[in-house]
């Protein structure tokens, strides 16, 4: 059955231990949901062992934990098999591991085109690439609103282009990628794609099958689980035909003095002891969004976006970046007061129990194309009440004040 | 008042504010430019240094108030110190900032940045113009005496 309820924050643990708290930092990191913390004491406490190694009874339960894991992420990603989820610490470093495996297999004058808008977690692993292979690396622009300018996609996206790599949702302006007409283009010249999922997952559930995209990598900690664990999932035959990105112990069929042979999909890519318990928990948290009605949260999550919105434009001289509806745009919203420092901002806001981000939000290149060095952000998540909007309001007055 | 709001000090308001030694040398013998990942501040700094002594010094600096006001602070007081005082004075403010140490005593003005000790991330932002400050005097003493240690 699915819930909204009116407010979620009782089921958050610290949320619900500081009620005084208006936490607006959910894109850099979300709060915990009890069931995924009390699934990761439980494992902890009932189930703790290695995966994928040990014959006795709690050995096994490890790995039923584990491996049933998977099968939630891969329901919330709608995949067609748990195979192609792969467990990682974090987006970042699902991110790396297509850059490596998949970048290894491209060659000199092949194209992997990015965007403006990246996170540097989906920009720099790339021009490591350009720099190991000689690939090129292509950038598609960003129009004053931060959307990805696709005008001249054809351009972009001929024969020579391997791998489109965007993200789905940028974490400065919360404006949303058009991925359909991106995988159109992709399609055309036989080139993959890549969505950066890290600021989408935790707006509801995907259907990776229906995006049409080829690889798609998200973090638990920003999906309401424990930090340590994230996820790329990839379109079976594709990691099938990849080589492993780190190497050690799960990820071989067989090691000789001579050659080493790989195991097969998912273990190929999870060298070393995964993140068991954090799978766990986040497995945990999946199930729990899987519970939730999406359409009344986007649309509580939209109301608090436009009303956040409505306040900050009537502060004198504050600039917004990103879309101007919020149907454009996730529940991020950054903005400029000329003359005050989102530092300064975010350390006066703390002292009105506001938690915010400033800064340059790791995508610099996108604040520079927005005319932007630094900014502040809130980024709401569902969460988030009124209350934490006319809080905000109040402390950026009382901001203001303090600095000019 | 809530604990961050006194931060902001009038000093420091009117030290970034003022922003003493901002610009730039015709003639600099050292360089440098730092910069603060976890915000993007960037402190340029350029010294002139004559008899292992700071002529002149000019720095350009974005960043926050607590930033630009300790570029203020050296934009003041910098002229007539050598490498080994600013080393002094950076690592004192530093333990001043890290360890509740006495303020330096010969820039009494730091005295302005002592709530940010309750701040372990804004430690940076206050000690980025003297870092770049002592990048700048390496550089410079590199650059005319070639690479000797300061002693």
């Amino acid at each position: 059955m699915s819930v909204a309820p009116a407010s979620l924050r009782d089921e958050f643990p610290l949320l619900a231990a500081a009620p005084q708290l208006h936490y607006l930092d959910s894109a850099a990191t979300a709060q915990i949901h009890r069931l995924a913390l009390d699934a990761v004491v439980c494992h902890e406490t009932t189930c703790r062992a290695n995966v994928s190694r040990g014959t006795y009874r709690l050995a096994e339960a490890a790995d039923l934990a584990y491996e049933q894991a998977r099968q939630t992420a891969a329901r919330f990603l709608n995949a067609s098999s748990a195979d192609e989820v792969i467990f990682t610490s974090g987006a970042t470093a699902a991110l790396n591991l297509v850059a490596h495996s998949f970048g290894g297999t491209l060659k000199a004058g092949d194209r992997v085109l990015i965007s403006v808008a990246e996170h540097h977690s989906n920009f720099v692993p790339w021009q490591m690439l350009r720099e190991r292979t000689g690939i090129e690396l292509a950038l598609i622009p960003v129009l004053a609103s931060g959307q990805l300018d696709l005008a001249h996609l054809s351009e972009l996206i001929d024969s020579n282009c391997r791998l489109v790599a965007v993200t789905q949702c940028s974490n400065v302006t919360g404006a949303w990628t058009d991925v359909a007409t991106l995988v159109a283009a992709a399609r055309k010249v036989g080139a993959k794609v890549l969505l950066d999922g890290a600021q989408g997952a935790q707006h509801g559930p995907q259907d990776v099958r229906a995006l049409g995209i080829d690889f798609y990598a998200f973090s638990g900690h920003k999906c309401f689980g424990p930090g340590g664990v994230g996820v790329l999932w990839g379109r079976g035959e594709l990691l099938a035909a990849m080589p492993p990105f780190l190497t050690g112990g799960g990820m071989i069929a067989e090691v000789t003095p001579a050659e080493t042979t790989w195991a097969p999909p998912p273990q190929r890519f999870e060298a070393g002891t995964p993140p068991i318990a954090q799978a766990v928990g986040l497995a945990a948290a999946l199930e729990w969004m899987m519970s939730l009605d999406w359409l009344q949260i986007h649309a509580r999550e939209n109301r608090l976006c436009e009303l956040l919105i409505e306040g900050l434009q009537r502060i004198p001289g504050l600039r917004l970046l990103g879309p101007e509806a919020s149907a454009e745009r996730a529940p991020i919203v950054s903005f400029e007061i000329p003359g005050l420092h989102p530092h300064d901002i975010c350390q006066v806001l703390d002292a009105h129990n506001l938690a915010l981000r400033g800064g340059h939000h790791c995508a610099q290149p996108l604040l520079a194309a927005l005319g932007a060095e630094v900014c502040t952000r809130a980024s709401i998540a569902l969460y988030s009440d009124e209350a934490d909007i006319e809080a905000l309001l109040d402390g950026l007055r009382f901001a203001l004040q303090e600095l000019t | 008042m809530n604990q961050s709001d006194s931060l902001y000090e009038d000093a420091i308001k009117q030290f970034a504010q003022a922003g003493h030694g901002h610009g730039q040398l015709a003639a600099a013998t050292g360089a440098a430019k730092l910069d603060n990942p976890l915000c993007g501040d960037r402190v340029r700094v350029q010294v002139a240094v004559a008899s292992d002594h700071i002529a002149a010094i000019a720095h350009d600096t974005k960043g926050c108030l607590l930033c630009r006001a300790a570029a203020a602070v050296i934009g003041l007081r910098a002229v007539g110190q050598d490498e080994l005082g600013i080393e002094a004075i950076t690592t004192g403010l530093e333990s001043m900032l890290k360890h509740g140490s006495p303020v330096p005593a010969a820039w009494p003005e730091l005295s302005m940045f002592e709530p940010a000790r309750a701040y372990p991330s804004r430690h940076r932002c206050v000690l980025l113009p003297f870092r770049a400050l002592l990048a700048a005097l390496q550089e410079s003493r590199r650059s005319q005496h070639g690479d000797i240690p300061v002693l």
